[in-house]
């Protein structure tokens, strides 16, 4: 049976024809077709899948460079905005130190000027102490002698005017100095 | 199916189709042997094919793309950057896409009717097909290398530089046969082969599971089965043979217009 089909396939190859000669017919459809079908893709298919990957391309990119200057702007801002922020916070720091400096100089000179003040008030006060009693001084230096003889004429209950009353008055006086001091003698 | 095509057989021998039972008779006029075959009318079928959907999808050109628009960008930027951008590089190799493109979808298509049920018939597995492909290429990246550096090109692409004066007596013969006589003899036999043989390997599969069928020992009968696994195997093997052939062809010819571009640095 081998045998049978070894020769059966034998007969079989040498009756075909070659394989490797072409159909000329094949050959021009398939020239032909391909022809055709390398000018439609030329014509259209390139063409049109090459437009729509550029548009594409183009929409992807203008959105990238959109977003681009979007965060550019963004951060533009923000780097002002930290701009601002510092430039205050140097600003209200400054405005601080200004105003503690002014605040001690005007502590310091409103010490200074209340202890002028006080000073010149102890100094007021003592001058006039000074000034009354002079004056007390010169008016009890005024009146220390009528009040004195006043006094001695009340006291006396007399005036002392009449001389011959004084004059006894004064030698009783003596007379009692006299007395005393003998007594004390003895 | 295919046995109808066969001749006919008694019960105790089988005989496997051949090459002949490849080339099925032509449909206009009916049954010649030369005339408007199944084959040719695959290929125009493709070519409508590509192009109408290829169309479809492009030609809304939305920004944002639908289900058909986007599989038909996959496929163009498939070709447009993995092949062509990759291996001819950034510069210049828009020029080339069409080609290319047209290439790839051109084969891949009539490669994948070999999958097809009742198709079934890769037209590749006819040897014509293949050879006007590959001239097609030959001339082109020839073209391009006269073009780009004049008739010095034939000079850049035989004499390798670097070599020492003595080995160029023979390595200037070897380049020679490898590159403008080897190159498009094998470019196109390696579409046309293995599209020839996957066929092959169906119509035998096919008819060998006819024969055991028709059997009347039930074990003989039975072991239909197995090559029907086996068949099953070989077409999954050849359905990825397809695919890869129609890329292998597309890169090959990516590859040979680089080479040409690009001669002065090789």
């Amino acid at each position: 049976m081998n045998q049978q089909i070894i020769s059966a396939a034998a007969q079989g190859a040498a009756e075909s024809a070659n394989p490797l000669v072409p159909n000329p017919w094949e050959m021009g459809v398939v020239l032909a077709g391909f022809a055709v079908l390398f000018y439609i893709v030329v014509k259209f298919v390139v063409p049109m899948f090459e437009k729509t990957f550029a548009e594409r391309a183009e929409a992807i990119e203008g959105g990238i460079a959109k977003a681009e200057k979007a965060q550019a702007e963004a951060s533009a801002a923000l780097e002002e905005y930290k701009q601002q922020l510092h430039d205050a916070r140097a600003e209200a720091n400054r405005i601080r130190e200004e105003a503690r400096a002014e605040g001690a100089q005007i502590l310091a000179e409103l010490k200074t000027k209340a202890a002028a003040e006080s000073a010149r008030i102890t100094e007021q006060a003592f001058a006039q102490i000074e000034s009354e009693r002079q004056a007390a001084v010169v008016s009890l230096r005024s009146e220390v002698g009528t009040l004195a003889t006043t006094l001695a004429e009340r006291i006396v209950g007399e005036s002392l005017s009449d001389d011959e009353r004084a004059a006894r008055v004064v030698d009783r006086f003596l007379a009692d100095l006299e007395t005393q001091s003998a007594g004390a003698a003895k | 199916m295919i046995a109808l095509a066969l001749p006919a057989q008694d019960s105790g021998t089988f005989t496997p189709p051949g090459i002949d039972q490849m080339h099925l008779p032509a449909i206009l006029p009916w049954g010649a042997s030369d005339g408007f075959s199944k084959q040719m009318l695959l290929v125009i079928l493709s070519v409508v094919l590509i192009a109408t959907f290829f169309i479809l999808a492009a030609r809304k050109q939305q920004l944002v793309p639908g289900k058909l628009q986007f599989a038909g960008e996959m496929a163009y930027g498939f070709v447009r950057n993995s092949i062509a951008k990759d291996i001819i590089g950034g510069r210049d190799f828009m020029k080339f896409v069409p080609l290319l493109f047209s290439l790839f979808f051109f084969i891949l298509v009539n490669n994948i009717y070999g999958a097809i049920p009742v198709i079934q018939l890769p037209s590749f597995s006819h040897v014509g097909g293949a050879y006007v492909l590959a001239a097609v290429v030959y001339v082109t990246w020839i073209g391009i290398g006269i073009k780009k550096n004049g008739l010095k090109y034939f000079k850049l692409a035989t004499v390798p530089s670097g070599v020492p004066w003595y080995i160029l007596p023979i390595v200037v013969p070897i380049e020679i046969i490898s590159n403008f006589m080897v190159r498009p003899v094998t470019h196109s036999l390696r579409l046309f082969a293995t599209m020839m043989a996957g066929h092959l390997i169906v119509m035998i599969a096919g008819s060998g599971i006819e024969f055991l069928v028709m059997q009347e020992n039930v074990l003989l009968k039975g072991a239909s089965v197995l090559v029907l696994v086996g068949a099953v195997a070989m077409y999954m093997l050849e359905a990825l043979i397809m695919v890869l052939q129609a890329y292998v062809f597309t890169l090959l010819t990516a590859i040979y217009i680089e080479g040409a571009l690009h001669a002065d640095s090789h």
